[in-house]
């Protein structure tokens, strides 16, 4: 809690500049319509247009709020204009997408750990892989999956899935082998089988390197699905609010989903820390 | 048929290559030879399962296809590249993880306002930034200044959160010692915390390299002017020209590992006494 009022601070900074910088970017355009209209405006009036126009270049912090607001509270979940619909969808790709990209990844490491001739042939093609702008393909991948008739969640999910694996094996792959010499020895002199060996002593020991790793896995595959969504032409989801906003000059919209999206990231994010706590501490490794 | 069962073959003999190998010596040579035997058995497989099964190009284009496009159209490739990669990724990167660097320097001395700053910064760096790639394109106008600046907003965190983690990487005695030595604030900070600190710093450069280019390639989506790898992968996959599509990740996956194996190598060079780098 030392660290509260810092935070604080600093939050409460980056609201003043956001204003700041709402009221310096929206002047131009409240100029403009007060000279259109024959009248000149004082400060405090241009000040006060800036904080509620209709398309601001930036808008305010409770404008956003305010459109937040309206479209979860006060909108039925299944309409489409309900952001929590939206948000649905691109929740259940992400989640998907993360189960797939956290199956696949804790296999991989398993079978790197395991093979030397696998470690040696993938782990630098994993690597090589992220260097790959996957984001940039994505508009591909969802044009051909929906070509070959998979459309909907899996598309997504998939992209998700290439983005979430990445830092699970890399996590895994250290965990895996982090118990040391005299712990493998120990179960060695047990006689005990590759099996017995990876359920007992590699796997719960690479608990604490695996929740670090999930952490930046979830917040990956979010950005995965919300990219995903764009090509399909802003049907649904939280990508398509983006994009639906920026065609259309709604960047009350766009910053709404934004924010949204920065909210699910920071719930999804705060979920695995609370599982990483009760399951370390449940496993007697909490620090 | 034939071309499905040759291209199994293949992958059954190279793996068994591949195992041999692994099991001898460990030579610098193996250790790069095996991950290109296996690179090269992905894509003869791709190859004849491309052909063999009769894929329709539009929906997966072999290799060889994709080669002979990418040497075709060498012309188009250039131009997209500089306007992507040159002018929109590399200033972005430069101006932000220059700006995070500076602030990290200013911030250095409250340890109030790192306090303050780290969480949040961690916070931000785990949020979908992309995302914010319309908002700037409508700042910052269709060409290459809107992809920097997305680019700028997307590296900044990362960088700062890694640097300001790596000037508190020096310990007690170290700080100590410069004291005794009747250092000054600056003078601490240029000989021992800022060398201390570089591992984290090109941590964060390395992290840095792949999202620039990923940044700047999906702001294209939202408005380009008429070159530019992403405003030509979404085209091309309007006109379902996928070998073109292809051609351009290919572009995209050199420049991303040449970008981040440059760093990588730089860093080699400063960090040589890192431990990480020893072994």
């Amino acid at each position: 809690m030392k660290s509260f009022a810092p935070v604080l601070a600093v939050v409460s900074a980056i609201f003043v500049i956001w204003y700041g910088m709402a009221v310096v970017l929206n002047s131009t355009w409240a100029y403009d319509k007060a000279k259109r209209a024959d009248v000149t405006l004082s400060f405090s009036e241009m000040v006060a247009d800036t904080m509620v126009q209709k398309k601001p270049l930036l808008p305010a912090p409770h404008q956003v709020a305010a459109e937040i607001y309206k479209t979860t509270v006060l909108k039925k979940i299944t309409s489409k204009r309900s952001l929590i619909w939206h948000g649905w969808i691109t929740l259940s790709a992400t989640l998907l997408g993360f189960a797939m990209g956290t199956g696949f990844g804790i296999l991989l490491a398993v079978g790197i750990v395991h093979s030397r001739a696998m470690d040696m042939s993938v782990m630098p093609w994993v690597i090589t892989s992220q260097t790959i702008p996957i984001l940039a393909v994505a508009p591909m991948i969802i044009v051909v999956l929906n070509a070959v008739g998979i459309s909907g969640l899996l598309p997504k999910a998939f992209i998700s899935m290439y983005l979430s694996f990445f830092p699970v094996v890399v996590g895994m792959v250290k965990g895996l082998r982090s118990p040391d010499h005299m712990q493998m020895d120990q179960m060695r002199t047990w006689n005990a089988l590759k099996p017995t060996m990876f359920w007992k002593l590699r796997l719960p020991s690479s608990m604490p390197y695996l929740f670090p790793s999930l952490k930046i896995a979830m917040a990956a595959s979010l950005v995965g699905a919300i990219v995903g969504e764009l090509p399909t032409g802003a049907v649904a989801g939280l990508g398509a609010r983006l994009l639906a906003g920026s065609y259309y000059g709604q960047t009350i919209q766009i910053w709404s989903a934004l924010i949204s999206a920065a909210i699910l990231a920071a719930a999804l994010v705060a979920l695995i820390g609370l599982l990483q706590n009760i399951t370390l501490k449940r496993m007697g490794m909490l620090r | 048929m034939n071309w499905i069962i040759g291209a199994l073959v293949f992958w059954a003999v190279m793996w068994v290559l591949n195992v041999k190998l692994s099991k001898g010596p460990q030579t610098r040579f193996i250790s790069l030879l095996v991950p290109f035997i296996f690179g090269v058995t992905l894509l003869v497989l791709w190859e004849g399962i491309v052909r063999g099964f009769a894929i329709s190009p539009i929906l997966l284009p072999p290799p060889s296809a994709i080669g002979v496009r990418f040497a075709n159209s060498l012309p188009i490739l250039w131009v997209d590249f500089v306007q992507t990669f040159v002018k929109g990724a590399m200033s972005g990167y430069i101006l932000g993880c220059g700006s995070a660097f500076l602030v990290a320097i200013a911030v250095d001395r409250s340890p109030f306002l790192q306090r303050g700053l780290l969480p949040v910064g961690n916070f931000v760096a785990a949020l979908p930034i992309v995302g914010m790639a319309p908002i700037l394109v409508m700042w910052f106008g269709f060409d290459w200044q809107s992809k920097a600046a997305v680019v700028v907003v997307m590296v900044f965190f990362p960088m700062l959160v890694n640097t300001v983690e790596g000037l508190k990487a020096s310990d007690h005695m170290q700080r100590d010692l410069m004291q005794t030595y009747g250092a000054s604030y600056w003078q601490g900070l240029a000989k021992l915390r800022l060398p201390a600190a570089m591992p984290f710093i090109f941590n964060g450069l390395k992290i840095c390299s792949t999202l620039a280019l990923i940044g700047a390639i999906v702001a294209e989506f939202f408005g380009s002017p008429i070159k530019g790898m992403g405003f030509r992968i979404s085209t091309e996959v309007g006109r379902l020209a996928l070998d073109m599509v292809w051609a351009e990740i290919t572009v995209a996956a050199l420049a991303g590992s040449a970008f981040y194996g440059a760093v990588a190598l730089i860093e080699k060079a400063v960090t040589f006494w890192h431990p990480s780098q020893r072994g």
